[in-house]
């Protein structure tokens, strides 16, 4: 039985306002929510049927839903005076992971810690350190002078080293990623940018020099994947074909040859898109990139109206991180980018990683919280 | 100011953002154009590929036609096998593989070798290598729930060569046996897709072209494991043809039994059809040894027998023909006007030529008298043959003789018999590089000196006499019953009917070389016997001395056929150091004679089996090194 009262409260429903009072901002709640649902269908399919792993993602999914809500309801002065302990407590926690982590496939990624669930801290870091530079950078003017640049970037470069040394060269160069984003959105000056994207082409055969046999062959590999089809070319010569054999609507779902027939390698995880390419097709493919967009914007709407310089410095390097996620695992698998091991985000099966993105929608959505709405007034 | 300042700067991170949103659209656009490319433009490219990737063609094989006796036994069939094979292409650690499947099943040190050989033979990639062949159900139950551990492995029902009748068939059948390198060359490539093995000799070679059939195809989906998950479609093979012989397998067992453990080989043929009615060559070997690949050890054994079991007597064993052409020499010697059924001459023991005090000996010390060709054919007179052959001249004879089937290969589906020789001026000069001696004339009388022959080429002369001068080309298949055979032009047909009157007195005369074989005969054989001097024995000087007499003595022989005014049998027999002719190799025909005239049950078509396996086994008892 609706009343006059509550027909008007719902004509006067606004987003703006809802989540400005309550902190969980409705739009990006729904937009995820039917991403991570797409992604849950996507998997039952990509997981060969597996009802059990749709269930336990669906979890994840829930949980991470919870702690977003929950994120979104703190203050964001805690959030700020935090920061730098919680990011002291994360490169503790990845250096523990180099002395005492265990680890599959030559990488030691995962901290075992007894009465906990296995988690990688590297996970903990992909907010910790945005938030740290923002933190770093947001107490004294913006633009940043050089010696608080040079101190940023001694931010960044300690986690990177420190998770590309496990090594996990995917999520270092994504947290590298977040990182600089904060910097370049804190007004960084386009001259020393330039100057420092030299100094970046300048390094790459120093980076070659550090870098793992195996992170070599996938970047040949992506130069020439046909060099090597049964070897390293494998995963993208499969995606490729995933995708292309697709077509504009599919093969159908669960109906998939490429995937449904294990051609397709980590079909549940980092190579997910190639079967919502091959089962669903072009359109399968763009309404993902939709929901994406979706997101992204909606994320940058929230990043204008976040409070303070910490915050629409955090929420926009968050917004951006996200972006390079959806981005990278797009062009590995479309055979753009070398294959890194970059999840899809919402869709790839994987707790940590769908909580972390939760995670991050959360702080964006307490960073755009009113003064007025933390004090209780209306 | 400091309002002013917070402005500033909140603009400076909107302009970033607006900056960063831009970025990030054109690269969302160039995603989007990447994903048309693959998805839009190539699709049929890609979905070309994942139907390659899917979708797998594999090779069915047929089944290999059977081969039947003239009763319709079956004498080689394929038996249900059940095989342990590994593709070695995706197996990481052989040596690991086997120690996993020693720990499962029984496998021996043999089949260790076996395999180990197996795999070392050449083969197209990707073929698997048998690991172990003829596994039990619950050998193979062992294996196949922990298969799934062991990608590479796989367990295939695949048919089988097998001959019932083991060492009795061997040297006229042959046997299948993988590919080799040369045949691998040499095939049609996709005939074989699915065949791994081919005829390597006998009736199996001869006929390996019908016998193997039309390759099937099937379309299947697999895995990216290889694994098969369904089939999506079948062309089916068609199966080989059956090859239908001339063969009679209870006649084969009984010419095994009626050479005992000798060294020898008989041929059997039927005069009608030219067709081999059994052929025997002992000792012989069991051919299923060979199918699966025979262990080096048991391959040693069979090479190394000093009775030489692989040795096909029969097609390739080259022995002196002696006294057993005299009858085909004496109608060359007629029609060449070198003797007449008149001449007669005395023999005292021996021959000279003039002007030369060698004696060429008859085998009877004081000599038979005065001899006509008749009586030269029945008691095997070498003088009057001596004689005769120096008239005749070894250009006549040997172009005379050479209408009976001498001095060349046996044609038609017969594989790997030797050609023998058939001496003269022109072979020894081509051969030796030496002209001829008249010396050499003299020997050629009693089929002595160069002349050599096969049991299969003195059958098929024998044949020649049994059909009154017609000469067929001996062979192991009905499916060459195709012509009449071609008239021996020598003489008429009374010279020819009264020649075999004179070897019919060979049993049944008074005075025949091998009367001793025809006691109590109530049907008429005509033969002749023959005792070929062995003159080279070479290397064997290291045998024990009673050894070296043994294998010094003469090859017994026996030509002849019955019954004699109609001939349904045709046989020619050798037995290596049996002595003479007449004594040893003509009691043998005897036994064969009687039992194709009389024993033989024509209602009841299948020898006994009991008796069957009980032949083999003596058979291949004989065969084997150890039992010696």
């Amino acid at each position: 039985m609706l009343t006059a009262t509550d027909i008007g409260q719902i004509e006067s429903f606004r987003p703006k306002r809802f989540a400005q009072r309550y902190g969980v901002d409705p739009l990006l709640t729904l937009f995820v929510l039917v991403t991570a649902l797409y992604g849950l269908i996507i998997l039952y399919s990509a997981s060969g049927q597996s009802l059990s792993m749709v269930i336990r993602q669906g979890a994840h999914v829930v949980v991470g839903l919870g702690v977003m809500a929950i994120l979104s309801q703190v203050r964001r002065d805690i959030i700020v005076h935090v920061t730098p302990f919680i990011f002291a407590f994360a490169i503790l926690l990845l250096i523990a992971v180099l002395v005492i982590g265990v680890g599959a496939k030559g990488a030691q990624r995962w901290l075992d810690l007894p009465g906990l669930p296995r988690f990688q801290p590297s996970e903990l870091m992909k907010l910790a350190l945005p938030a740290m530079v923002t933190w770093w950078l947001t107490r004294r003017q913006l633009p940043p002078t050089i010696s608080q640049l040079a101190i940023a970037a001694l931010l960044i470069v300690i986690p990177v080293a420190l998770i590309a040394k496990q090594p996990d060269l995917g999520t270092s160069i994504i947290i590298a990623g977040s990182g600089f984003f904060v910097i370049f959105l804190a007004g960084i000056s386009w001259r020393l940018l330039a100057i420092l994207g030299g100094l970046g082409v300048a390094s790459l055969p120093v980076l070659w020099m550090v870098m793992r046999d195996y992170q070599r062959t996938r970047v040949l590999t992506l130069l020439d994947p046909q060099s090597d089809p049964l070897g390293a070319g494998w995963n993208t010569i499969q995606a490729m074909t995933a995708l292309g054999s697709g077509g504009m609507f599919g093969k159908g779902y669960a109906a998939g040859t490429q995937a449904q027939l294990k051609f397709l390698p980590e079909s549940h995880t980092d190579f997910i898109v190639a079967v919502i390419g091959e089962e669903m097709g072009f359109v399968g493919v763009s309404l993902l990139l939709i929901l994406y967009a979706l997101i992204l914007g909606r994320c940058l709407v929230l990043t204008m109206r976040a409070q303070g310089h910490f915050g629409r410095l955090l929420s926009g390097s968050v917004t951006l991180t996200f972006f390079v996620y959806v981005f990278v695992n797009l062009g590995m698998v479309s055979g753009v980018l070398p294959v890194v091991g970059v999840p899809l985000p919402l869709i790839s099966y994987g707790g940590t990683s769908i909580v972390s993105l939760l995670i991050g929608f959360g702080l964006i959505m307490a960073m755009q919280r009113t003064k007025r709405v933390l004090s209780g007034e209306s | 100011m400091e309002l002013s300042t917070g402005v500033r700067e909140k603009h400076l991170i909107q302009n970033r953002l607006m900056v960063a949103a831009i970025g990030g659209a054109c690269l969302l656009i160039l995603l989007v154009v990447r994903l048309i490319w693959l998805q839009l433009i190539e699709t049929e490219r890609f979905q070309t590929a994942s139907e390659a990737n899917r979708l797998q063609t594999l090779p069915v094989s047929p089944a290999r036609g059977l081969i039947v006796d003239r009763n319709g036994l079956i004498l080689a069939e394929n038996r249900p096998n059940l095989q342990l094979l590994l593709v070695p292409e995706e197996v990481d650690d052989i040596d690991v593989m086997v120690s996993e499947v020693r720990s499962r099943i029984e496998f021996t040190d043999g089949d260790a070798e076996r395999f180990a050989k197996n795999l070392k033979s050449r083969r197209r990639p990707r073929d698997p290598v048998v690991v172990k062949d003829d596994l039990s159900e619950s050998e193979a139950a062992l294996i196949a729930v922990d298969l799934f551990q062991f990608p590479g492995l796989q367990i295939e029902a695949r048919p089988t060569r097998f001959y019932p009748y083991g060492g009795l068939t061997a040297h006229s059948l042959g046997y299948v046996g993988r590919l080799s390198l040369n045949e691998l060359q040499a095939i049609e490539e996709s005939r074989y897709a699915g065949t791994e093995t081919i005829g390597k000799s006998g009736v199996e070679k001869a006929y390996e072209d019908a016998l193997l059939g039309q390759v099937g195809v099937e379309r299947v989906e697999t895995s990216a494991r290889g694994q098969i998950m369904r089939s999506v479609d079948r062309d089916d093979p068609v199966p080989g043809a059956d090859i239908p012989l001339h063969l009679d397998i209870g006649l084969t067992a009984k010419l095994y039994e009626a050479l005992g453990d000798r060294r020898g080989a008989i041929v059997a043929m039927d005069p009608q059809t030219g067709g081999i009615l059994g052929l025997a060559s002992a000792p012989t070997y069991d051919a299923n040894a060979f199918i699966g690949g025979i262990s080096q050890a048991e391959y040693a054994a069979l090479q190394v027998n000093q009775d030489t079991p692989l040795f096909n007597r029969a097609l390739r064993g080259q022995y002196p023909p002696g006294s057993t052409i005299k009858p085909m020499l004496g109608l060359v010697g007629l029609h060449y006007g070198a003797v007449t059924w008149e001449k007669e001459i005395s023999d005292r023991g021996f021959f000279q030529l003039s002007g030369d005090d060698h004696k060429y000996r008859d085998w009877k010390k004081w000599g038979h008298g005065r001899v006509n060709i008749e009586k030269a054919v029945i008691e095997s007179c070498d003088t009057y043959f001596y004689e005769m052959a120096v008239r005749l001249g070894v250009d006549q004879m040997s172009e005379g003789m050479r209408w009976f089937g001498f001095g060349r290969r046996q044609g038609r589906d017969i594989q790997g018999d030797l050609p023998g020789i058939l001496p003269s001026r022109e072979w020894k000069r081509q051969a030796r590089n030496q002209s001829w001696y008249l010396g050499e004339t003299v020997i050629s009388g009693i089929g002595q000196g160069f002349w050599v022959t096969t049991p299969l080429q003195l059958a098929a002369a024998t044949t020649a006499m049994a059909r009154r001068g017609n000469f067929i080309e001996p062979h192991f298949s009905v499916l060459e019953d195709v012509d009449a055979g071609s008239p021996v032009p020598l003489g008429d047909s009374m010279d020819w009917e009264r020649m075999i009157d004179a070897m019919e007195d060979v049993l049944h005369g008074e005075r025949g070389t091998a009367r001793g074989a025809a006691r109590g005969l109530n049907y008429r054989i005509a033969g002749k016997t023959g005792t070929a001097q062995v003159f080279s024995i070479g290397q064997e000087e290291e045998y024990k001395e009673e050894e070296i007499e043994e294998r010094l003595r003469d090859h017994a022989l026996f030509v002849g056929f019955a019954p004699a005014d109609s001939p349904s049998i045709v046989l020619a027999l050798v037995i290596e150091n049996g002595g003479s002719g007449g004594t040893t190799a003509a009691p043998v025909a005897r036994q064969i004679f009687d039992y194709w005239m009389l024993e033989r049950n024509e209602g009841e078509r299948a020898p006994d089996e009991t008796y069957v396996s009980a032949m083999n086994q003596q058979v291949l008892g004989y065969g084997n090194a150890d039992s010696n």
